[in-house]
């Protein structure tokens, strides 16, 4: 705790104390801390979220249950938690899941990004851009954009629901594949609305461009760390890799995040070959932008983004190109989905065995791994998760260290706006990032955790 | 004209999916603000004011800070709204209560274990009294709307007293049972529709005990008559419904 006091009026020594920033997911603060000449000395990134202890939570759970448990780490990103719980899942047990899955399962990605992108960009970034504390006052003031938002998101909502079944915690997803499955019909609706939505698609890149003068000028390369793959813009599938440093297969993980932790957060960080890494749209954008579909690409140029951007504010706008990105994949997988027609597959017959298995997917804020460790009986003897948000803190901090010269003479209004829309511009997840700490933190292993099982 | 009902936001351990389930409501959620004037909703809105009428809360209680912070919110609210699983029955936070505390600290923050706090898991109404509850992981957004209209109205909320096979059956899905598979939709609150069974899942037990629901009997049925071990059915009962006194 710092002794500085807040004294009204007078020039510093004080503290400007963002206390549970709005708009974003959990619980963050911002510190900054202000001279006696007024100027402000340092800047502090701090993550107070209550530990949730979802690592501990999966010892011992069965691999049947084990992505509805991971689906409650986070409201926004459940497809994506589920989607990476199974893909460690089925790694530890030797499945390949079908075309067909693999094909619903980018379906179901793509549903999420849009649906968590949208929120993100119309919802939390646009009310700064346009100098409103909400999206409320635009409802009056550009009724008709915020009107065309609105429906874009119900669309990515939609599309959520006709391949998962439901918007949140999905109920469809199962090792293996699907327990249920969408029909032709349910496709060539969502066709049908993915097509209407580019035209939305576009109002919301008009708008964006509009106000793009308001997405501060501010530059800090950094090591850009995601999944690639030699055959499209990496989301589901890919190896992991970063702008500074070899490729590597997903089971190497641990050699590029490297968590750590530190005193201001309950959440970990990670770094590799800099002081600290990012990960999430504006890093696959860095990573992969050559693999964009033709739409996503005239897009980026229409709003002055292009590679490689070393501008962290940015990564709102990047979040709008994969938007575009995703229908017309989408698009695409549809068609293709509809041309072989929906097979009923049975469901797979899972004989547990022990093992340990990775899963890594792109989610909206960036690079997810889930890593397990099961028994033979299919029960989990170890869990480590790596979320993206914790990746990006320690990069969040960096930027606001590196921050300070431009923040000179600004009044305490506008320093705390610049530094809170740098902290929303990362997206953060914070009540998801802390949930998954390292269990293994102590040197001990996580079946020493004692369980109150009589069978 | 009376001025709007102000209502307020809050989440403590959580998802904060309850809140998302709020914002996908989409337009209709720009008419509910023609008859409320939301003061204070931390995930969309920078405004924040500490006056209002309902609050709304999401998530468990698992800090000893959260529980001075939930009393403060009981302090200034004339009506408090438990919203979904982690707020009304203590939900898949309370899977933790089962684990040796100082064990589990240790193992996830080694030499840091003492740095935070945390206490077990639980519902809001094991702290403040709470008068409404709005069921669900995630909740249903048109029963949030729903219920939200009887407070505004002054009513009490309806929930079902009734279990989920009942929807269930009206769904016209096979039972789980039939199939091979547990399900715990024989005692959980009805309300939701049996959307998981109809998604191709089982009740996971969501929305609570429905009231009166006999746990003996339920397992019973789960381990005598369906076969399941008392493990698994131990899993399923502990997955949302592990803050009670009752042995799981
Ligand atoms: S599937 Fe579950 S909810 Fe449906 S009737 Fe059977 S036990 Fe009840
Ligand atoms: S079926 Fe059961 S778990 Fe699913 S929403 Fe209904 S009460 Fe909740």
């Amino acid at each position: 705790m710092s002794d500085l006091e807040q004294t009204a009026g007078t020039p510093g020594p004080k503290k400007i104390n963002v206390h549970h920033l709005t708009r974003v997911e959990g619980h963050g603060n911002i510190v900054a801390e202000i001279g006696t000449d007024g100027q402000v000395e340092a800047c502090r990134w701090e993550v107070p979220e209550a530990p949730r202890f979802f690592e501990a939570m999966l010892l011992g759970k069965h691999f049947s249950d084990v992505h509805q448990i991971t689906s409650r780490i986070c409201g926004i990103c459940s497809i994506g938690h589920q989607l990476a719980s199974l893909q460690a899942t089925e790694d530890a047990m030797g499945i390949r899941p079908s075309i067909q899955t693999v094909a619903l399962r980018k379906l179901a990605l793509h549903a999420e990004n849009l649906q968590s992108h949208l929120l993100h960009v119309a919802y939390l970034v646009l009310p700064d851009l346009f100098g409103v504390g909400s999206v409320i006052p635009l409802a009056s003031t550009h009724k008709n954009e915020l009107k065309t938002l609105i429906s874009l998101h119900r669309m990515a909502n939609e599309f959520s629901r006709v391949v998962c079944g439901r918007t949140t915690h999905p109920q469809r997803l199962v090792p293996g594949g699907f327990a249920k499955l969408p029909t032709v019909k349910d496709l060539e609706t969502l066709r049908r609305d993915l097509k209407d939505s580019l035209s939305g698609l576009q109002t919301a890149v008009d708008v964006l461009a509009s106000v793009a003068g308001a997405i501060p000028a501010f530059t800090r390369p950094t090591e850009y760390v995601g999944l690639v793959s030699p055959a499209e813009y990496a989301l589901l599938h890919g190896h992991i890799s970063t702008s500074l440093d070899q490729t590597r297969p997903a089971g190497h993980y641990r050699d590029v995040t490297n968590e750590y932790m530190v005193r201001q957060s309950t959440a970990k960080w990670t770094k590799n070959k800099m002081g600290s890494l990012m990960v999430g749209a504006l890093a696959r954008f860095n990573l992969n932008h050559a693999y964009l579909t033709p739409r996503a690409k005239a897009a980026a140029k229409a709003l002055g983004l292009s590679a490689p951007c070393h501008n962290p504010y940015m990564i709102s706008v990047a979040q709008l190109v994969e938007c575009v990105h995703s229908v017309e994949d989408s698009l695409a997988l549809v068609d293709g989905l509809v041309a072989r027609g929906i097979k009923a597959e049975a469901r797979m017959d899972i004989r547990p065995r022990a093992g340990k298995g990775v899963g890594t997917v792109e989610v909206p804020r960036g690079l997810l791994i889930h890593a397990y460790e099961y028994d033979d009986q299919g029960r989990i003897v170890d869990a480590d998760c790596v979320i993206p948000t914790n990746q990006n803190h320690g990069n969040i901090q960096k930027d606001m260290d590196a921050l300070i010269p431009d923040l000179r003479d600004l009044t305490e209004a506008e320093i705390e706006l610049r530094l809170s829309m740098l902290v929303r511009a990362y997206d953060p997840c914070i009540s998801c990032s802390t949930h998954f700490i390292d269990i293994r933190g102590g040197g001990g292993r996580g079946s020493m955790v004692r369980f109150v099982h009589p069978n | 004209m009376a001025s709007k009902p102000r209502i307020a936001f809050f989440d403590f351990a959580g998802c904060e999916g309850d809140q998302l389930q709020v914002a996908n409501l989409e337009e209709r959620l720009l008419d509910l603000l023609e008859h409320v004037e939301v003061v204070n909703f931390r995930e969309v809105m920078t405004e924040r004011s500490d006056d209002y009428d309902i609050a709304f809360v999401e998530g468990s209680i698992t800090t000893p800070a959260d529980i001075d912070r939930i009393k403060g919110i009981r302090k200034r609210a004339k009506i408090l709204v438990a919203l979904g699983a982690c707020a009304t029955i203590g939900g898949v936070n309370c899977m933790k209560n089962f684990m040796d505390e100082s064990v589990y600290r240790t193992h996830v923050y080694g030499p840091m274990a003492r740095a935070y706090e945390t206490i077990p898991a639980r519902p809001v109404s094991a702290v403040v009294p709470v008068d409404a509850e709005i069921h669900g992981c995630p909740i249903d957004k048109e029963e949030f709307l729903r219920v939200t209209k009887e407070l505004l109205l002054g009513r009490t909320p309806w929930l079902p007293d009734y279990p989920v096979c009942m929807e269930c059956k009206a769904a016209g899905n096979i039972c789980r049972y039939e199939l091979g598979r547990p399900c715990l939709g024989i005692i959980t609150r009805a309300g939701c529709g049996a959307v998981c069974v109809t998604e191709g899942a089982h009740c996971w037990g969501c929305r609570g005990l429905a009231p009166h629901a006999n746990l003996d009997a339920a397992k019973y049925v789960m381990i005598d008559r369906g076969g399941f071990s008392r493990r698994q059915v131990q899993d399923l009962l502990r997955f949302y419904n592990g803050y009670t006194s009752a042995p799981l």
